[in-house]
C-alpha cells in the first residue's frame, strides 16, 4: 500500500548537492567522496562531521544514522551528503517529520543493542522530542534500577547568526545541560567535529551533540596531530593571564577574536572552550580563574537561567576568594531571535561585547570606540535549509 | 464487538485434555493479577505502598491473553497500569511487591514504584507513565530487530487515551511505513482517566482508524481471554511473517477507579455493574466449573496457592532492605569510565 511512497534503494547516480549555499561560500558541500580527510589536510567542520560519521558507520555495524532528510537530501546542513550511497537506506535512514517518533525509535533501538545516531534539524525542533529525550533517554537507566542504559547519540544544530529568525535560531543546549543522565557536547573546532563522535558513541549513556550552525562552513587544516579526543574535559584554546573567557560552540570564534583585540590593548585573555556542557569540567574552569582572578562567561543562550548563570554560580561557590572582580556574563538579549540582520547581531554575544565585558572585569577604562553600540559583523556561515 | 467469540464449554473427557490445562492456566494467571492487586489495595490503604497506583482489575484478560502469543524472546512495553502486564510476563510477584515497597530487591531497585516496573532479562521494558511515551520506544525495539534480522515481536500496550497523543500517530505511521515487527495493543477501557472515549475522540472506532495507517487492525472483545489469545496469536503470526505492524483494539473496562486518588464521579454505577457482569476472571471460572474442568475444591486450592504466593511476596518485601541513601545517585549514568585521551 505504500509502494509508491516508500524510499527506493540507493540511487544509481550520485545525487546532486542539495544544500543551498551562498555563492561565495568556499566550502559548500562537495560531491560525495569515499576518501577520508587525513590529518593535516584542508577540511571544513561539515566535512569533519561527515568523516566522523563515516568512520563510525564503517567501524561498527550497529551504528546507523536516522533523521529528517539525512539520506537522499544529504542532510539539512549537508553533513551526511554521500553517506546514503555508501551505506544504503537501512543505515542512512530518512525519517518522517516525527521528531518524537524517530527520537523515541532511536532510544528503543539503542535499548535493543544498536548504536543509533539521530539527527534533529535544529534545537527548536528538538522540543517536539523533548518527552523522549527527558522522560525516556535520560531517565530509563535510573528508573529501571540500572537495567536499561541508552547508548544513543542525538545530534542537532543550534544557535543564531544566519537570519533564520525565532524558530530556527535559539540556543537551548543549556536546557539539556540541566538534565541528569545526559552528556551534552558542543564541538567548536575542526578537531572536535572530527573526533568527538567516537567517544560519544562509546558512551553507554545518551549523548547530545550541539553543532552551531555558523560553524559548518568553518574551514582550515585539521592539525597534523589531530586524533582521538576525550569528552570529559574543557580545553584552553588560548592561554592568558589577566582574565578567563569561558565559552563554547559558536561563541568560541568570537571569544578568540575578542582575545586578539584585548591583546592589542595589553590584556591577556585566556579562552576556555567548555566542549562538554554536562558534566561541566569544574577543574579546568577553576584552575584558570584561580590564576587570572577574573572571569567572563560567554553563552549564546538567554541570560536568565542560562548555562552562564550556572557557571557563575559555581565560580561564586568554589572560587569566591579567588575572584578580584564580579563575574561578567555575555549572553543573548532576552528576546526571541529576530530576523533583521542588525537586530539579530545586536541580540547575540559579539566580539565587541566580549571585549567590553573583559575590560570591565580587569578594571581597564573602556576606550571611546568600544562598546556594544556597533556590533561587529559575525561569521555569516551559510548552510541551512528548511 | 466485532470479533467476539462465543466458545462452547468443552465437554469433560476421560483423558487429561491439554486444552483444559491451558484454560486452567489462563484462569490462574488472571486470578494472580486480580488477587495481587486486591492485596495492593489493602497495603495502599494501610499506607505501606505509596505514590500513584493504577489497578488493572477488570482488564486481566488482555494482558494474560496477549502474553500467550509471545515468546521469551519477544519484548513488552507497558504503561503505568502495568501490574497485570508484568505478572503475565513472568516478573515475580515478589519483585513487583518489593518495588512497590521501595526496596532494593524490587524489580527497579526501588527507583520506579508501581508505574515503573522493569525486567530487562524478561525483555519487559517497563511501565511508562507518560501516556503514549512507550510507543516510539517500542517502534525502536522493533526497528532494531528488523535491522538485525531477528524474528522477534515487540508488543506495546497503551490505552485509548494514548490514541489522542501525537506519539501514537507518529509511531503508527513509522511502524507501518517501515513494516516494523510491532504488535500495538490498545486497551480501550472507554476512559482516558476521567474523560469518556466519546468525549476525547471524534471517531470512537479506534480499530477503524488504525487501519487507516495501513496496518492490519482488529477490534477484539477484551473481556474474553479466549478471544484475546486468539487475536493475539493471529496478529503475532502476521508480524512474524513479516507483514508489518498489527493493531488490536481490546475493548475492555476497568472496574476500579483510575487511580487510588480517583473518586470515580464520572461513571454511572449502573455502567460499572453492567461491565462487571462480564468479569473476565469469574466468567472463565464459571465456564470451567460448568464444564467440570474446575471443581470447588480445585478453585479453593488455587486461591490458597495464590494467597500464599502473595503472602510470601509481601513478607519478603517487608523484610528486604531499602537502598542506602548513599546510593542515591547510582544509575544516573552508567558506572563505566568513558575513554579519555
Amino acid at each position: 500500500m505504500t509502494a509508491t511512497h516508500t524510499r527506493s534503494t540507493a540511487p544509481a547516480t550520485p545525487i546532486a548537492p542539495a544544500t543551498p549555499t551562498s555563492p561565495s561560500a568556499p566550502t559548500s558541500p562537495s560531491a560525495p567522496t569515499a576518501s577520508s580527510v587525513p590529518s593535516g589536510c584542508k577540511t571544513t567542520y561539515r566535512e569533519a562531521m561527515r568523516e566522523a560519521l563515516r568512520e563510525a558507520l564503517r567501524g561498527d555495524e550497529r551504528v546507523f544514522l536516522m533523521g529528517e532528510d539525512v539520506g537522499r537530501y544529504g542532510g539539512c546542513f549537508g553533513v551526511s551528503l554521500g553517506l546514503l550511497e555508501e551505506f544504503g537506506p537501512e543505515r542512512i535512514r530518512d525519517a518522517p517529520l516525527s521528531e518524537s517518533g524517530f527520537v523515541g525509535a532511536g532510544i528503543g533501538a539503542a535499548l535493543a543493542g544498536m548504536r543509533p545516531v539521530v539527527e534533529i534539524m535544529t534545537v527548536n525542533f528538538s522540543l517536539l522530542a523533548l518527552d523522549q529525550i527527558l522522560n525516556n533517554a535520560a531517565t530509563l537507566l535510573h528508573m529501571s534500577g540500572g537495567q536499561l542504559p541508552v547508548p544513543i547519540v542525538i545530534r542537532m544544530t543550534t544557535g543564531a547568526g544566519r537570519q533564520l529568525a525565532a524558530q530556527h535560531s535559539h540556543s537551548l543546549e543549556g536546557w539539556y545541560a540541566h538534565i541528569p543522565g545526559l552528556r551534552v557536547l558542543a564541538p567548536a573546532t575542526l578537531t572536535d567535529a572530527r573526533y568527538m563522535l567516537a567517544p560519544a558513541l562509546a558512551d553507554p549513556d545518551p549523548v547530545l551533540v550541539f553543532e552551531h550552525g555558523s560553524l559548518y562552513n568553518v574551514s582550515g587544516d585539521l592539525p597534523a596531530d589531530a586524533g582521538p579526543v576525550g569528552i570529559e574535559r574543557a580545553a584552553v584554546r588560548r592561554p592568558g593571564t589577566d582574565v578567563s573567557v569561558i565559552t563554547y560552540g559558536g561563541s568560541l570564534p568570537k571569544a578568540l577574536a575578542a582575545a586578539d583585540d584585548l591583546a592589542r590593548a595589553g590584556i591577556s585573555a585566556e579562552v576556555i572552550d567548555l566542549r562538554t556542557l554536562r558534566p561541566l569540567d569544574d577543574a579546568t574552569i577553576g584552575e584558570s580563574v584561580a590564576r587570572t582572578h577574573r572571569a567572563v562567561v560567554v553563552d549564546e543562550g538567554w541570560r536568565t537561567g542560562s548555562l552562564a548563570a550556572e557557571i557563575s554560580a559555581r565560580l561564586a561557590e568554589q572560587h569566591f576568594y579567588d575572584l578580584d572582580a564580579p563575574v561578567e556574563r555575555v549572553c543573548s538579549a532576552e528576546v526571541p531571535v529576530p530576523y533583521a540582520r542588525r537586530l539579530e547581531e545586536a541580540a547575540l554575544p559579539q566580539a565587541a561585547t566580549i571585549v567590553t565585558a573583559a575590560r570591565r572585569a580587569v578594571g581597564e577604562p573602556l576606550p571611546a570606540t568600544a562598546g556594544p553600540a556597533e556590533p561587529q559583523p559575525v561569521d555569516r556561515g551559510v548552510g541551512g535549509a528548511g | 464487538m466485532s470479533t467476539t467469540r462465543t466458545r462452547r464449554a468443552p465437554r469433560p473427557a476421560a483423558a487429561p485434555d491439554p486444552r483444559a490445562a491451558h484454560r486452567l492456566a489462563l484462569l490462574e494467571s488472571m486470578l494472580r493479577v486480580r488477587r495481587f492487586e486486591e492485596r495492593c489495595v489493602e497495603l495502599y490503604s494501610a499506607a505501606r505502598i505509596r505514590g500513584f497506583m493504577h489497578l488493572y482489575i477488570g482488564e486481566e484478560a488482555v494482558a494474560v491473553g496477549v502474553n500467550e502469543a509471545l515468546t521469551d524472546e519477544d519484548a513488552v512495553v507497558s504503561t503505568y497500569r502495568e501490574h497485570g502486564h508484568a505478572l503475565a510476563r513472568g516478573v515475580p510477584a515478589e519483585a513487583i511487591m518489593a518495588e512497590m515497597f521501595g526496596r532494593v530487591t524490587g524489580c527497579s531497585r526501588g527507583r520506579g514504584g508501581s508505574m515503573h516496573l522493569f525486567d530487562a532479562g524478561r525483555r519487559f521494558y517497563g511501565g511508562n507513565a507518560i501516556v503514549g511515551g512507550g510507543l516510539p520506544l517500542a517502534a525502536g525495539l522493533a526497528l532494531a530487530d528488523r535491522m538485525t534480522g531477528r524474528n522477534r515481536v515487540t508488543c506495546c500496550f497503551f490505552g485509548d487515551g494514548a490514541f489522542a497523543e501525537g506519539e501514537f500517530h507518529e509511531t503508527a505511521n513509522l511502524a507501518a511505513l517501515w513494516r516494523l515487527p510491532l504488535l500495538l495493543v490498545c486497551e480501550n477501557n472507554l476512559y482516558a482517566m476521567g474523560t469518556a472515549l466519546a468525549r476525547h475522540q471524534a471517531e470512537t472506532d479506534l480499530a477503524l482508524r488504525a487501519a487507516g495507517y495501513g496496518m492490519v487492525s482488529w477490534a477484539v472483545d477484551g473481556m474474553d481471554v479466549f478471544a484475546v489469545e486468539d487475536a493475539a496469536r493471529r496478529a503475532t503470526e502476521g508480524v512474524r511473517a513479516g507483514t508489518g505492524p498489527h493493531f488490536l483494539e481490546m475493548r475492555t473496562y476497568r472496574f476500579r477507579a483510575h487511580s487510588m486518588y480517583d473518586s470515580d464521579r464520572y461513571r454511572d454505577k449502573a455502567e460499572i455493574d453492567h461491565w462487571k457482569e462480564r468479569d473476565p476472571v469469574e466468567g472463565l471460572a464459571r465456564l470451567l466449573r460448568e464444564a467440570s474442568e474446575l471443581t470447588d475444591e480445585a478453585r479453593a486450592a488455587l486461591e490458597d496457592r495464590l494467597a500464599a504466593e502473595i503472602d510470601a511476596a509481601v513478607d519478603a518485601a517487608e523484610q528486604a532492605p531499602e537502598e542506602p541513601v548513599e546510593d542515591l545517585l547510582t544509575y544516573v549514568t552508567s558506572p563505566v569510565e568513558v575513554n579519555r585521551p
